[in-house]
């Protein structure tokens, strides 16, 4: 039975999945080994059941971050906080001292050129704080980093592939 | 002076009446974690990384404000010690806003460095999300609150090494905050002497040089321990 592969994308910059993607050959090892059963890189809408490994990547910023997390834990084994966005809310939690009506009012209305106005229509609501998925559920792995190291990724991927305990072996490092 | 024996992790050593747990420690070749020391300004025990355990005191104590003393037991680095000095770290980043990512410091960082070594690779506590100002009102260098641990080094080093008694603590609790004079933005502080030594000093990004950016802020200790040399010791020559 393949691994089955999940990667998700909440509120980060996609830096995490840039050096996932940064594996180099060992995607071809890697490819054989798991079947990437949801990621921003597979064209499925809805999180699966029964995924072995999900990668999160980003704080959760709103209320489809959250929802989707939710649903992410209830259906995944193993989950791992991917990058510092997801393990200390990082450069998506600078804007948590700022209150959003006020950020949003400085960025959509007095920071536009032309017709200022708050987007809503098929937004997501703006959480009050952006913060990391381990304050919303449990979380089984951390690999901080902005982004984790490809080396990071390949050392626990590694791990998992070959049967061992879901970490990795080189140095984590934070920023 | 008097020598005094104890055993510090098993091993029998001796220290000078007089020296801290932290020094007899560092002679001896046991590493102890630190965050508030510096060389050459006095100890304070601000920061509790260096606690240990002594046998017959139910107290963690600071190694660097207590004293040795004649068949003193002491652990460095037991579960315990462990387990707490995690813990502070954690509340430490808690407490502020300290996003090594985009930190002048990133990389060279005390902070950092600590809690690789104590294993922490998340922090089990809600980050605050404090809103702190950013003093960058001096010509040469600026001051993030965000990233201050309160360590109080730029203080001593201030008060202690110059002289100039620019900087201070305001405040109490987790509102407490590094000030410079009378709580005025530094570039209007008439007692700064612009020399820079709080820079060098700081363990994180909190005080940096103006102009840097990610990761460019190297301190260079090499100044404050001339300094301290020289006066200490007489030795008036670098190496």
């Amino acid at each position: 039975m393949k691994i089955r592969l999940a990667t998700v994308w909440l509120g980060g910059c996609a830096g995490c999945h840039m050096s996932f993607l940064d594996l180099d050959e060992f995607l071809i090892d890697l490819a054989d080994a798991v079947d990437l059963v949801y990621s921003p890189v597979v064209d499925v809408k809805d999180y699966p059941e029964n995924v072995d490994l999900c990668l999160i990547e980003g704080a959760v910023c709103n209320e489809d971050n959250l929802e989707i997390l939710h649903k992410i834990r209830a259906r995944t084994k193993v989950l791992v906080s991917f990058g510092d966005c997801a393990v200390t809310g990082n450069v998506a939690g600078l804007r948590n001292v700022i209150p959003v009506n006020k950020l949003l009012q400085r960025i959509y209305v007095d920071g536009a050129d032309a017709n200022g106005c708050i987007p809503h229509d098929g937004l997501p609501q703006l959480s009050k704080l952006a913060r990391p998925a381990q304050d919303f559920v449990k979380i089984d792995v951390c690999l901080p980093g902005c982004p984790p190291q490809n080396k990071v990724i390949a050392g626990f991927l590694n791990n998992l592939l070959e049967g061992r305990k879901p970490e990795t072996n080189q140095k984590i490092k934070f920023g | 002076m008097a020598a005094k024996t104890l055993t510090i992790d098993g091993k029998q050593i001796s220290a000078e009446e007089g020296a801290t747990v932290l020094q007899a420690a560092t002679e001896a070749g046991i590493p102890i974690p630190t965050l508030c020391h510096l060389e050459g300004v006095y100890d304070m025990g601000a920061c509790r990384l260096c606690i240990v355990e002594i046998t017959g005191i139910p107290k963690l104590l600071p190694a660097c404000t207590t004293k040795v003393a004649e068949g003193m037991e002491i652990k460095t680095n037991s579960e315990r010690l462990r387990k707490y000095r995690r813990m502070i770290l954690e509340l430490l980043f808690a407490e502020r806003n300290h996003v090594c990512a985009v930190c002048v410091s990133n990389g060279h960082c005390e902070l950092q460095t600590l809690a690789y070594s104590q294993g922490m690779e998340h922090v089990r506590y809600d980050y605050t999300f404090p809103k702190w100002n950013l003093d960058t009102t001096h010509r040469l260098f600026g001051m993030d609150h965000n990233r201050c641990v309160l360590c109080n080094r730029c203080v001593r080093v201030c008060w202690h090494i110059e002289g100039a008694g620019t900087k201070n603590v305001s405040g109490r609790g987790a509102k407490s905050r590094i000030i410079t004079d009378l709580n005025m933005p530094w570039g209007d502080a008439d007692s700064c002497t612009e020399c820079g030594k709080c820079v060098m000093s700081c363990p994180t990004g909190a005080l940096f040089n103006k102009g840097s950016t990610v990761g460019e802020m190297e301190r260079d200790r090499d100044k404050l321990e001339f300094i301290v040399n020289a006066r200490e010791k007489k030795q008036w020559i670098a190496d």
